[in-house]
């Protein structure tokens, strides 16, 4: 058994245990609301700690990246230290639907079922997904993946449940930490990586022989920041401190100081949203 | 160095932080360890209990520790207490939780087996002698248990290191995790370093679990 459908089954038996208890649920909202926050003082961050340029640690331990440079700027605005929180793809709607983080700043990409289970703010990245494979057998369309062939995917991303909704022939190879995934296709243990297209667009640059054969898959989705569902005083707060900040063009100055160096100028206007103004299509499921 | 990745490991404090995740999935695992030998000899004991019912509820107890994977049980106390109790416990707290409620029904485990591998006729002799049931548990039982036990217990101790991996999952940062954070701050740079920090992380565990073994496999040989 694989440790993603762990996971799958771990979340499930919460929610059954949550279920079957009743009355006492939430006898207190699960989340702090703004001012709550304010009083204690600190604001708990959720963050990934292994994706760079995202959110990742340094070499004397701090955190840093293009979310963490966001989060830094809310908790000066606020007024607050920001306790960062290390999460995992798979854990991020768990950590707020039990408060135990008040924001999700973890390149959490906005999707229909995950609007149902959290509150998204406005967005302040735009991502596709994309696919990378070796340059002997570059996989330039997911209808050339074979039957023997596997794909990584890293559990609970955008980039699994698009696969298993849409290709569910291929075999997908599951991981939990990036880092996992990574080293797997160095490896060769798989044909090709699906993931959110910036990251294997970093990934191809960095890693000599590997190319990106599809740069962009499915909907062109959005990245934004999350708190728990109902919480609407953080919830506005959020959206008009994005708005606010696209008045300085800070999520400009937020890219040229965190991803410039790994997606190259290029990329620039594609990615980043700015005010929360979606610049193409508005985010849609399908 | 520099193609075997191992230069990550001297900047910054990246040594440090490394040797501060080994010293929290250590904590971790011997904290648990000792509160579950302090409760895995009662529950040992109750194993061998006369009465059906309790032989039956540690049976099924056993089981759900065997059947339900660690990642399992995390992520139902650390995240499900919140959700149906509204405890808000600490990611440290739930491991250790989870790590006791397991090792207390290993070790009991161990105990239970322990103590049904003492010949009845110890148990007779020391009546023969006069001895009263706790006299004769403590001054005869007790001590052959013990030294069947450490060297199994100390299997378990292992074991335990080597499952606080699983802990990253609900926010820890441990040994691996700092690996990985390590990696991926320099996949731009040290491209390589995946291979150097994967196998310090290894020494590491290595260097931890493997005099705890020797030293449970010498116990075997002196006391077997």
């Amino acid at each position: 058994m694989k440790k993603n459908q762990l996971i799958a089954a771990a979340a499930a038996a919460v929610l059954g245990i949550s279920l079957l208890s009743t009355g006492t649920v939430f006898a207190d909202e699960a989340f702090r609301t703004l001012d709550e926050i304010k009083e204690s003082g600190t604001i708990n961050i959720g963050v990934f700690s292994d994706k760079s340029p995202f959110g990742y640690v340094d070499e004397n331990g701090e955190y840093q990246g293009y979310d963490v440079y966001l989060a830094e700027r809310l908790g000066e605005d606020l007024g607050v230290e920001i306790n960062y929180v290390s999460t995992e793809a798979a854990s991020r709607i768990e950590y707020l639907q039990t408060g135990k983080v008040d924001i999700i700043l973890a390149n959490f990409t906005v999707t229909e079922e995950r609007a149902e289970e959290v509150d998204f703010a406005l967005p302040y990245m735009n991502v596709a997904l994309g696919v990378v494979s070796p340059d002997d057998a570059v996989v330039e369309s997911l209808d050339d993946i074979g039957e023997d062939d596997q794909v990584i995917v890293i559990s609970g991303t955008t980039a699994e449940t698009y696969l298993v909704k849409n290709y569910p022939d291929i075999k997908l190879q599951k991981y939990d930490a990036y880092a996992e995934a990574k080293t797997a296709l160095e490896n060769g243990n798989a044909a090709a990586w699906a993931n959110d297209n910036t990251e294997v667009i970093a990934f191809a640059i960095e890693n000599e022989g590997f190319t990106v054969g599809i740069p962009s898959l499915g909907s062109a989705d959005t990245i934004a920041p999350a708190v728990t569902k109902g919480n609407e005083t953080l919830l506005d707060w959020l959206n008009e401190e994005i708005v606010a900040l696209g008045e300085e063009q800070f999520f400009h100055a937020d890219y040229e100081a965190t991803l410039l160096d790994t997606y190259g100028a290029d990329y620039e206007d594609t990615l980043v949203v700015e005010g929360g103004a979606v610049g193409t299509v508005e985010t849609e499921a399908e | 160095m520099q193609s075997l990745g191992l230069d990550v490991l001297f900047k910054g404090s990246n040594f440090i932080r490394l040797l501060e995740g080994l010293w929290v999935a250590v904590r971790i695992s011997l904290i648990s360890v000792v509160l579950s030998i302090v409760l895995g000899i009662p529950a040992g004991m109750l194993m061998t209990s006369r009465s059906r019912v309790i032989r039956a509820l540690f049976r099924v107890y056993l089981e759900i520790v065997r059947i339900m994977p660690q990642m399992v049980l995390l992520f139902i106390v650390y995240f499900g207490t919140t959700r149906v109790f509204g405890w808000d416990l600490s990611a440290e707290a739930s491991a250790i939780i989870v790590f006791v409620f397991w090792g207390c029904a290993e070790m009991g485990d161990l105990v239970r087996g322990a103590l049904i591998s003492i010949p009845r006729i110890q148990y007779e002799s020391a009546a023969a002698l006069g001895m009263n049931q706790l006299v004769s548990f403590r001054y005869v039982i007790l001590p052959q248990t013990v030294r069947r036990l450490i060297p199994l217990s100390i299997n378990l101790i292992t074991r335990m290191i080597k499952t606080t991996s699983l802990v990253m999952m609900i926010g820890i940062v441990e040994v691996l995790k700092v690996g990985q954070q390590i990696i991926e701050a320099n996949r731009k740079a040290s491209p390589n370093a995946a291979f150097g920090v994967f196998a310090t992380v290894f020494l590491l565990y290595f260097l931890i679990c493997w005099p705890i073994s020797t030293l449970a496999s010498w116990l075997e040989k002196r006391w077997a």
